[in-house]
């Protein structure tokens, strides 16, 4: 599975996070954070992000990353979403559930 | 130095000067100046021998001029107007207009509706604030450090003390009031935007060496029985409008139908319940919040399966005190301040509905304020840590936000003193490890009760053995954090640079905690 698209998953509703992936092709993630817990949680949102990617097997992306006070499970979930979607995969196709979808 | 509470005062903020030479202690625990003396200090007043028929002035401007303010002089307000404040914006506009500077503010309180001063701040014209409120724009300037000196950060019976030990000595006072006759007799109702009582600006009209009233509302002299008396006034003026009336006065707040505040406030009424202070003539306070507010609701029946009567409520009042009262469940309202039109309505109507001063109010220097003789206070809290401390001043992101108000007075005075909050607030913990800034201390809060239990701080004893007599459960606030932090993670602590931005001042005037300038995030 690869990033073909943009990708956007999450609301700016509090409590939530609205992740954008796009393909790049210069194998770096260039990640850009804004929350509004960055002070307390900015490390460990991250740290979240960077895990999901990699699990996702994503290497060459923009990932902006808007958040509102979004759980870790949250984060996770919407990082997840937003890599299928930019995927163009089917929607009636086979997910990874519990393998790289956590 | 490190403080009773554990917080370390830096050489800079000890070293910060009063006005009357008083050198800053840390804080030493609730009750150290018990006993102890002070010489109030005394304002230098004009004496008035020859007749005149009236203290009006044509405007602001001249009444700043006759005044004499100058440069490195101490203004205040009081914050009955809350966030419909027009005088502070007129006042300064003035003072700036007339290139007089390096002005302090001492305010009651200071909210969203000054933010003008920011920009005085920055320019370096405004270069003290004393005040317990501090928001918006002017926090958000302060805490990055644009403010020359550090902003004093008081509860409101704390100011009072300083006032009237001469700590901050008032050059001129600026009282808005909704009503005023010709010689200064000042009440807080029958005008454009009635705020119902003046109680906050009480010890400035006494202790300022000037006082000048602005209002909107003239009426015939004299104006009694009047909540600023004429006798401390100098001048008054007439202004179009001294507020936003919809915004001096708020219509009722509506009672909370989130089930999380329902449930809390529920559990909160509980635990009052058990107390052994709960009896026929109890007192007791509680916020505006959502479930402080809604404590009153649950509190009744549990009054009438006892078959008693609340004596006296004090505080902020909202309608919902006083619609128990008209129930005849509460024998007298004592107010200094009114949350809402509610509250306003029936303070003008009902003969058990009474204005006090804020030093009758939560002045822990006089001879026995109120809060010395009440039962329970419901509170609530930005964060609570595991040693009960809690802060209500600075946010998640270490900027000033907030006002301890009469938190740190009543939560001393009372008790029991129940804080009740949720246990985070979207990723924020609300039960903590460490508080940002400890704006009261622990050793004045007695119970926390969140959505996830409630705690009892150890040191009350009286209070567990109740709560166990009565079947209710509790558990150890520590266990409160971990499941907090479970829920949202550890937060990283903040990073701040090193110079102190605010002094957060224990009520007896020691220093409780400081605010230091935040520094940008950086991974």
């Amino acid at each position: 599975m690869e990033l073909k698209a943009a990708g956007t998953a999450g609301t700016l509703e509090s409590s939530d996070v609205m992740v954008t992936l796009e393909p790049t092709n210069d194998g770096k993630i260039d990640l850009t954070l804004e929350s509004s817990v960055i002070n307390q949680y900015g490390r460990q949102i991250k740290a979240t992000v960077l895990e999901s990617l990699e699990r996702l097997g994503v290497k060459s992306a923009k990932v902006i990353v808007n958040d509102h006070g979004a759980l870790d499970c949250t984060i996770k979930a919407r990082v997840e979403c937003a890599f299928y979607r930019g995927c163009q995969c089917d929607m009636d196709g086979k997910f990874d559930w519990g393998g790289v979808i956590r | 130095m490190k403080n009773a509470v554990g917080r370390e005062i830096p050489a800079e903020a000890l070293a910060v000067e009063l006005k009357n030479g008083r050198k800053y202690e840390p804080y030493q625990g609730k009750g150290y100046r018990d006993g102890k003396y002070i010489k109030k200090a005394g304002p230098t007043t004009k004496i008035y021998e020859n007749p005149q028929e009236s203290k009006i002035l044509p405007s602001i401007r001249d009444a700043v001029i006759a005044c004499g303010i100058k440069d490195g002089m101490t203004v205040s307000f009081h914050h009955h107007f809350r966030n419909g404040d027009y005088i502070v914006n007129m006042v300064m506009k003035e003072i700036v207009d007339l290139g007089i500077k390096d002005i302090t503010i001492a305010a009651s309180s200071l909210g969203d509706a000054h933010d003008p001063i920011a920009e005085y701040i920055e320019k370096g014209i405004v270069t003290g604030i004393q005040t317990s409120g501090i928001r918006g724009k002017m926090g958000d300037v302060v805490s990055h450090g644009k403010l020359k000196t550090p902003a004093i950060l008081r509860s409101h019976g704390g100011r009072v003390r300083a006032i009237e030990e001469g700590d901050v000595h008032i050059d001129v006072a600026f009282i808005g009031a909704p009503t005023s006759d010709e010689y200064g007799n000042a009440r807080a109702l029958g005008g454009k935007g009635d705020c119902g009582v003046l109680s906050y600006a009480v010890p400035d009209s006494e202790y300022a060496d000037k006082v000048v009233v602005i209002t909107d509302t003239l009426v015939p002299y004299p104006n009694f029985p009047p909540s600023i008396h004429g006798v401390n006034v100098d001048y008054v003026v007439k202004v179009d409008e001294i507020g936003n009336p919809k915004k001096i006065a708020s219509a009722a707040a509506r009672m909370t139908q989130n089930p999380r505040d329902l449930m809390m406030a529920e559990n909160t009424a509980k635990v009052i319940a058990a107390c052994p202070w709960f009896k026929d003539g109890f007192s007791f306070q509680t916020g505006a919040g959502g479930p402080s507010l809604a404590v009153n609701r649950f509190l009744e029946p549990l009054m009438d399966a006892k078959g008693i009567k609340m004596a006296w409520a004090i505080g902020g009042i909202t309608a919902a005190i006083c619609e128990l009262q008209r129930k005849g469940k509460v024998g007298k309202i004592i107010d200094v301040q009114d949350f809402d039109t509610g509250a306003i309505e029936d303070i003008r109507t009902n003969p058990n509905h009474f204005e006090m001063t804020a030093s009758e109010y939560a002045n822990p220097a006089n001879k026995g304020a109120f809060v010395n003789k009440l039962d329970f206070v419901v509170l609530a809290a930005l964060e609570v840590d595991t040693d009960f401390n809690v802060n209500v001043i600075t946010g998640s992101d270490g900027v000033l936000r907030g006002a301890p108000g009469g938190h740190p007075d009543t939560a001393e005075g009372a008790k029991c003193c129940v804080i009740v909050t949720p246990l985070t607030r979207g990723r924020m913990a609300t039960i903590c490890e460490h508080v940002v800034t400890v704006t009261t201390p622990g050793d004045c809060v007695d119970v926390v009760v969140t959505d996830y239990g409630t705690a009892v701080n150890p040191r009350r004893k009286d209070i567990i053995e109740a709560l166990d007599a009565a079947g209710i459960k509790h558990v150890p606030i520590k266990q409160l954090q971990e499941k907090a932090y479970s829920l949202v993670g550890k937060p990283d602590d903040l990073q701040f640079k090193d110079k102190v931005v605010a002094i957060l001042e224990a009520r007896d005037g020691t220093i409780l905690d400081v605010v230091k300038e935040i520094k940008p995030f950086e991974f």
